[in-house]
């Protein structure tokens, strides 16, 4: 055994800054009261596991990120990746999409079907479905700004195919406020923007109780640069703005809290495994605590911290991309010991463009392989009771109330980006990491060490068809002919008055969709009441 | 004469894609190496940026691009900037590009591309190499 002063030992430094320890012991828990801080998986406060059982009842939903060009072959890929065994379906929306302009509309024309499927009417919707019995499947929705018009198409595909709305599973993304700072999908100021979340919530609330009418997310901004503690703790802050909007306009914690889940990062350029675990057991405990005593929330499902996961791209290589798939494994196996109820691994080529059906195919099996193959699933929360686990995850408990602390004292999250002082403070995090991967202080295999001279020709690189946007307009074309330009207008009048009234707008958007109104001319009649964002300056 | 001139860089997010935090990485890359940098913003028009070019006279565009979009948007961007004369200044694109399309982006008269994994110290440097031999 080495005594002090013979062996060195290699300092570690916690993404907190705290001195990481070699080993650690009962000194490091003293007075752990096991109830109060553990208690058992599906107990409050929840730090095990929001349920008893856990994977040995049901996996993790396996969905892999999917949607591309056309309805058509977005469609065919959907009912691939069924035939290979996922379970939910994810679908991606082109830039145009998102930002509520129609494929013939200026601008749009060179992101038209690139970044995911292009949906100009109802139409489009309907093909992307074709063929797939919305009561059977759960389907996520990357899809902000434009969220309450994806979901109202969704309930009309559904009525038509003869699904109950009440029945359909899944989850639209509808957190706004990350677009303003990392992803810069957002169309209107924040304020009507929070109201449009608001209106989706208390509509979901209603109609469509089991949807998650939100998905907070932790993974955008932490590619922006926040780090492994502030993509959750910044994800709870947005959770909350969202909380107060829905509140205030007279609904209970009760009826909101349990439509709330989170979409959080594992992985990426700050990943620790043990770190990004305990910040997700650690959040699970803040946010039982945090709804029962500042909200007074009592049903079990307001306390739960839902969380699915996103093992993050931004971790992943361009210099020998095979090392990626190692690299998503450990994201994984540190998202199934968090206790994630959903997982979507990055793809070993996303760095170069969108990913293949080889490496789409290859994330879900390693999370295949990872289920029936290993045994990591079969003990809820297996680190539990760890002194290293258990004390980090009270250190990380401590760093989100701090965070959250200091968002309220700057003047809340909304303030903080219309300033853009968070935006400028993120990205600036971002550049010193870079600086620390550039002078090799942080080593990342196989591009500032060990490093080999392979090149990119391998791979097999996905490229979108670019015969898409000409079909794309030609179907807005034909649309557009076939549809009473007089119904279209008096529709879109109604919701206009709608919005102007400060209505809840969900309902007044199926009119519109029915008669074949645009997404872009949806968004144009709802610029009209709202305005549009103007970015700060943030460099 | 010209060794004391401050080098002036536009970067520019043009098209829809809202992923601005490698452009703001590399801002900040850029003026710790002295130089001067203006930052469009997102969602700019071919046409407002090169006016923007124009105004600010830089030496340098660097345009930023992940959403796959880079051979269709540089076409556009290399017309224009010669419609508006502004030839002599260096064009870069960076961002998520694949290999296969570096030969395609250069053919539009693009000079520099730099995909994601790119070094900060890489392009600094064909910057300070570039301007310099066009001044020279």
């Amino acid at each position: 055994m080495a005594k002090k002063g013979e062996t060195e030992v290699r300092p570690v430094v916690s993404i907190l800054g705290t001195p990481v320890k070699v080993s650690y012991g009962p000194e490091d828990l003293p007075d752990f009261d096991y109830k109060e801080k553990l208690n058992d998986p599906g107990e409050y406060p929840f730090t095990r596991g929001v349920y008893p059982t856990m994977y040995r009842s049901s996996l993790w939903t396996m969905r892999q990120y999917s949607g591309q060009s056309t309805p058509e072959s977005t469609n065919e890929r959907f009912k691939y990746l069924l035939k290979n065994g996922q379970t939910g379906l994810s679908l991606a929306f082109d830039l145009p999409t998102q930002i509520g302009l129609d494929s013939d509309m200026p601008l749009a024309e060179d992101d038209v079907g690139k970044l995911g499927v292009a949906v100009d009417s109802l139409e489009d919707f309907e093909r992307v479905f074709d063929g797939i019995g919305l009561d059977q499947i759960s389907t996520s929705f990357t899809i902000n700004a434009t969220a309450p018009i994806i979901l109202a198409m969704y309930v009309l595909v559904a009525k038509k195919q003869g699904v109950d709305p009440k029945k359909l599973r899944g989850t639209v993304q509808n957190d706004i406020l990350k677009e303003y700072i990392a992803r810069g999908t957002w169309i209107f100021p924040p304020e009507p923007s929070i109201r449009l979340v608001g209106d989706l919530v208390e509509y979901c609330n209603r109609e469509v109780p089991r949807f998650n009418a939100i998905s907070v997310s932790g993974t955008h901004i932490m590619e922006y640069g926040a780090d492994t503690v502030q993509s959750v703790a910044l994800a709870i802050s947005f959770a909350e703005v969202y909380i107060r909007e829905v509140l205030k306009r007279g609904s209970t914690i009760d009826q909101i809290a349990p439509l709330l889940s989170f979409h959080l990062p594992i992985g990426g350029r700050n990943f620790n495994f043990f770190e990004d675990i305990c910040r997700l057991r650690a959040a699970r405990r803040f946010w039982a605590k945090l709804m029962k005593e500042k909200y007074g929330a009592k049903d079990t499902r307001s306390l739960q911290f839902r969380f699915s996961t996103g093992g993050m791209g931004g971790g992943l290589t361009a210099e020998q991309p095979l090392n990626n798939i190692a690299r998503e494994t450990i994201y994984a196996m540190a998202a199934i010991f968090s206790g994630t109820r959903s997982l979507n691994l990055a793809c070993f080529d996303e760095v170069y463009a969108i990913p293949s059906d080889l490496a789409i195919r290859t994330s879900l099996r390693v999370q295949q392989i990872l289920a029936n193959e290993t045994g990591v699933a079969d003990v809820v929360d297996p680190l539990g009771g760890s002194y290293y686990v258990e004390k980090l995850t009270d250190e990380m408990e401590a760093k989100i109330g701090e965070i959250l602390a200091k968002v309220e004292a700057d003047g809340g999250m909304v303030k903080l980006i219309e300033s853009g002082q968070i935006q400028r403070e993120l990205a600036r995090q971002s550049y010193e990491i870079q600086k620390r991967i550039s002078s090799g202080e942080k080593v990342l295999v196989g591009v500032n060490k060990f490093k080999v001279k392979e090149e990119e020709r391998d791979l097999e690189i996905y490229k979108t068809d670019p015969q898409t946007i000409n079909r794309q307009l030609e179907r807005l074309k034909a649309v557009k002919a076939s549809r009473d330009k007089g119904k279209v207008e008096v529709a879109l009048k109604k919701l206009e008055a709608a919005a102007r009234a400060g209505e809840n707008i969900i309902p007044h958007l199926f009119e519109p969709l029915t008669e074949k109104a645009t997404v872009g001319e949806i968004i144009d009649t709802l610029k009209l009441v709202y305005g549009t964002f103007k970015e700060p300056t943030t460099v | 004469m010209e060794t004391k001139k401050t080098i002036r860089v536009l970067v520019a997010k043009i098209g829809l894609d809202g992923h601005d935090v490698g452009a703001k990485v590399l801002i900040f890359w850029l003026r710790d190496q002295g130089m001067e940098v203006i930052y469009t913003g997102l969602r700019q028009s071919v046409e407002q940026v090169v006016e923007v070019a124009l105004q600010e006279a830089v030496d340098v565009i660097g345009v930023s691009i992940l959403s796959g979009s880079h051979v269709s948007i540089a076409k556009k961007l290399m017309k224009r900037i010669h419609e508006r004369e502004l030839d002599d200044v260096l064009v870069m694109f960076g961002g998520t590009i694949p290999k296969d399309d570096i030969a395609a982006l250069k053919e539009t008269g693009v000079q520099g591309v730099f995909p994601s994994h790119a070094k900060l110290e890489e392009i600094s440097a064909f910057i300070k190499d570039n301007v310099k031999r066009q001044e020279g």
